[in-house]
């Protein structure tokens, strides 16, 4: 059977891909976010997974305004890299899984989750940024691809709850595939920033680490937050942060919390990272 | 469910983009969409009036995108993520293109996100402000 091995949260902001494309990693404004993850791109080497479930948003990058999925899900043999208005990334063509991800979208949909099927979709730095952040620059990634965009970007974005009982449905689905592989999911964005209005530049470290904390501890309270609070605690595009209720979702009652990391900033955010692994009973 | 979308207002310095703003908006993030192509890039660059003349958007749109007043334009409906196109298009980073819209230059809203960024006290409430 295949397993939900290990959960990745990760901040996604377009000047780390910016950066890492230009060689700028070690510029000393750069560094210490960067080494921040050198504990992560080992522990990546050393816990290979076969299929890696990116939970994240599209920032206008493949998705207009035509179209505003909720929930949707990546089936396709493989996602060519977005043009987000600066040219498109230099990293290699992101390999989808398109046997589990089929079965995903159907247990999903019976589940009551109403994914929207995507057959072509480009991804864009929400997606490749924090790859390149566990994995480094490779000419292949090491890992197979299901992404799962989510509307964060239009209020009303889906609730807490309904994103933490996504991740337990990713969870069972993942389980009920026949096929032995391991399987992690990851939850992107956030933590505080606001890049628009005359607040732009808000940081909320405080409430960032209450979030990890709650994350891992007590997710059931967590999901209730309204997105009210996240807006106000953590910025216009704070709320990204629900994301990571999916990924906890998918990883059962009890979590390790085996790297955690917090920086500030990566141009406008606040950039947090946590690896978890759920705990065996 | 009712949707409470006066619940955002009271959060100072901040438009929060709502499926009203996306109606209101669509032209104007639709227009920002279009510059994902170089060849369109280079269109509306060499000539904004003439290539926004060819979507239609209102008059205070077009305006808003020719003076570049993302603040204006965030409340005629945009979403920061698609105005991203037009500074993107012009080589501006985030960080620059931000910036514009505090009461801050680029140089001292750099300073402030290096020092930790905007701290949140005062930054709650219009009410607590005293602006509403």
């Amino acid at each position: 059977m295949a397993k939900i091995v290990a959960g990745i949260a990760t901040s996604h902001v377009p000047a780390v891909g910016h950066a890492l494309d230009s060689g700028k990693t070690q510029d000393a404004y750069w560094k210490p976010m960067f080494d921040g993850y050198e504990f992560s791109k080992q522990w990546a080497k050393d816990n290979p997974a076969d299929v890696a479930i990116i939970v994240y948003n599209d920032h206008a990058s493949y998705f207009g305004m035509e179209i505003m999925p909720t929930f949707a899900l990546g089936i396709a043999d493989s996602f060519a890299i977005c043009d987000e208005g600066y040219g498109p990334r230099p990293v290699p063509v992101v390999e989808g899984a398109p046997e589990l991800a089929t079965h995903l979208g159907a247990s999903l949909i019976m589940d009551d989750f109403d994914m929207t099927i995507l057959n072509v979709l480009e991804v864009d730095h929400g997606l490749t940024v924090p790859m390149s952040l566990m994995y480094g620059t490779p000419d292949k990634w090491p890992t197979k691809v299901i992404p799962l965009p989510v509307n964060v970007v239009m209020n009303p974005q889906p609730s807490g709850e309904r994103c933490l009982a996504l991740g337990k449905a990713i969870k069972r689905a993942v389980e009920q595939f026949e096929g032995d592989l391991k399987v992690e999911i990851w939850g992107t964005g956030g933590m505080s920033h606001q890049i628009q209005g005359a607040r732009a530049g808000l940081i909320n470290l405080p409430w960032d680490i209450q979030f990890m904390d709650d994350l891992i501890n007590q997710p059931e309270v967590l999901q209730y937050k309204p997105h009210l609070e996240y807006m106000i605690e953590a910025g216009s595009e704070g709320v990204e942060l629900i994301m990571w209720l999916i990924m906890r979702g998918a990883l059962g009652d009890q979590v390790n919390e085996v790297y955690r990391f917090n920086h500030v900033p990566a141009s406008n955010t606040s950039v947090g990272h946590l690896i978890l692994t759920p705990k065996e009973d | 469910m009712k949707p409470d979308f006066e619940q955002f207002k009271d959060i100072p310095g901040t438009t929060i983009f709502t499926i009203e703003s996306a109606r209101e908006g669509f032209h104007l993030n639709q227009f920002c969409m279009s510059l994902r192509d170089a060849k369109n890039r280079e269109r509306f660059l060499a000539d904004g009036p003439a290539y926004l003349a060819e979507w239609d958007m209102t008059d205070e749109q077009k305006q808003a995108v020719i003076d570049r007043d993302f603040q204006r334009m965030l409340d005629l409906g945009g979403n920061v993520y698609f105005l991203s196109k037009i500074f993107a298009a012009e080589g501006l980073s985030y960080v620059q293109a931000v910036s514009t819209m505090t009461d801050m230059n680029t140089e001292e809203y750099q300073q402030m996100m290096i020092n930790g960024g905007r701290n949140i006290e005062g930054w709650r409430s219009k009410k607590e402000r005293g602006e509403a």
